[in-house]
């Protein structure tokens, strides 16, 4: 087994590392990670400016440009929206597409996972959904830069999740109801010492997967089209533009389909834990 | 050791002069999405969600309302046009009765009248043949005292010499009687 020659792993990853050194892979990354500037090459570069704020660095960077963008996207998209409402009932036009998904996050997403007294977390639901819809159709546009494929970006949006799901629990429960409920009924008093640390992890674990799971869907699909397209420049050979471009085409249209469905899955799951929460009995 | 320690500067190492990796987590952007995300939810709650929820279930509970009161009406149709059948259904019987009744009422009438007409004729027809035998009768007499006249002056006339008037009257009247029986 290789593990009991420790010599050739040594050698391996020293290449490993040495390759890493040598070799610019910062032409993938550029596209996938933040930056301090819009880059805009060929046709110029805008530098964002830098803020402090007791000392922590809160400048503006290109995925927080991109979220304000999504933030005017829907507001000026809602207002019309709701404006066409208030002239008449029937949907028209942008209204239709936006009802199709107002009424699909309503009827699909919120009241099968929460069930009863949905209501309350449906401008919540909403929200969440549009918001990551549009940052990840965001970066599915040239120049464009997916805001939820920044792990940051992720986490904070399954933070505010964590804490619609437990202030939703405590205000239907109470703060010592819903403690008391998440450990399910009949249970043997000896199992509590083990059930009480493992409902507890299983609390963050359910923010921490959609973190994770949104972050790395809106990553890959990124990282796969830029190393099909850089298969041309190593290979150094237009035979492999066809192959390069197709398989590129093909997993741009792949995450058409995974900017909707991380979207929905992001919602729906936010849904079901509040809902868990919500309706412990169940 | 020196195999672990090489596995984690592989892990940590940042490829290229820019670094930087996925994972980094910069404190600014979780300010930011915070704040981006919250305002976004108060705005849109305010400008988009109740207003286009108000008139998603206001819409749909007047196509429910449409609905029913179609259906409603619909029964309600229904309901009339049973109606009318029956009604329909009664009014052809009414109509068939008060046919018949009439078709009787014809019938007994024509009975009625043919009746009278046929006792009348009938009458008529008595009454004729009484008159008709009376005016016979009538004639008769005035016949038979004409013939007994005529006879009587013929036999005058021829027997003036031997006879006697009225012993021969007499003789006629009784062979006259005779006659008769």
């Amino acid at each position: 087994m290789w593990i009991n020659n420790p010599n050739i792993v040594t050698d391996t990853v020293k290449i490993a590392v040495e390759a890493t050194k040598k070799q610019d892979t910062s032409w993938i990354m550029h596209h996938v990670l933040d930056a301090r500037e819009l880059d805009f090459s060929p046709f110029g570069v805008i530098h964002l400016p830098q803020l402090h704020l007791f000392g922590i660095d809160i400048s503006i960077t290109k995925h927080v440009v991109f979220m304000w963008l999504a933030l005017v996207i829907l507001v000026v998209t809602f207002i019309f929206v709701a404006r066409s409402y208030k002239k008449s009932l029937i949907p028209r036009g942008v209204t239709n597409l936006t009802e199709v998904l107002i009424v699909f996050v309503r009827d699909e997403i919120a009241r099968p996972t929460i069930g009863k007294g949905y209501e309350r977390f449906l401008p919540y639901l909403l929200t969440m959904f549009f918001f990551i819809l549009t940052c990840n159709f965001l970066g599915l546009i040239p120049y464009g830069s997916t805001a939820t494929s920044n792990i940051a970006v992720t986490a904070t949006l399954a933070i505010i999740s964590f804490i619609v799901i437990q202030v939703g629990g405590m205000m239907k429960n109470g703060v010592f109801g819903y403690f008391k409920g998440l450990v399910p009924h009949g249970i043997p008093m000896w199992l509590l010492p083990i059930m009480i640390p493992v409902e507890l992890l299983g609390l963050f674990t359910k923010p921490f997967a959609l973190a994770i799971r949104l972050f790395a869907n809106m990553t890959a699909g990124h990282i796969v089209i830029m190393a099909l397209l850089g298969l041309i420049f190593i290979l150094h050979t237009y035979v492999v533009v066809p192959v390069s471009i197709s398989f590129a085409l093909f997993i741009f249209l792949l995450e058409i389909l995974v900017a909707l469905l991380q979207a929905y899955i992001f919602t729906m799951l936010s849904g079901l834990f509040i809902g868990m929460a919500v309706h412990q009995e169940h | 050791m020196n195999t672990i320690s090489y596995l984690l500067l592989l892990v940590f190492s940042e490829g290229g002069e820019k670094g930087g990796s996925p994972l980094d987590v910069n404190p600014g952007v979780i300010l930011w999405t915070v704040v981006t995300f919250v305002f976004l939810l108060l705005i849109l709650k305010k400008i988009a969600w109740k207003p286009i929820l108000n008139s998603l279930s206001e819409r749909e509970n007047f196509i429910k309302d449409s609905l029913e009161k179609a259906d409603k009406a619909q029964k309600e149709a229904e309901k009339l046009i049973a109606d009318n059948k029956v009604s329909f259904v009664k009014a052809e019987e009414e109509a068939h009765k008060i046919i018949e009744q009439s078709r009787e009422l014809a019938e007994k009438l024509k009975t009625q009248i043919l009746a009278g007409s046929k006792s009348q004729a009938k009458k008529m027809i008595v009454d004729a043949t009484s008159e008709i035998e009376r005016k016979n009768a009538e004639a008769f007499n005035k016949l038979k005292d004409q013939v007994a006249d005529i006879a009587v002056n013929a036999a005058e006339k021829i027997l003036r010499e031997n006879l006697d008037k009225d012993k021969q009257v007499k003789l006629v009247n009784k062979y006259l009687d005779d006659l008769k029986n």
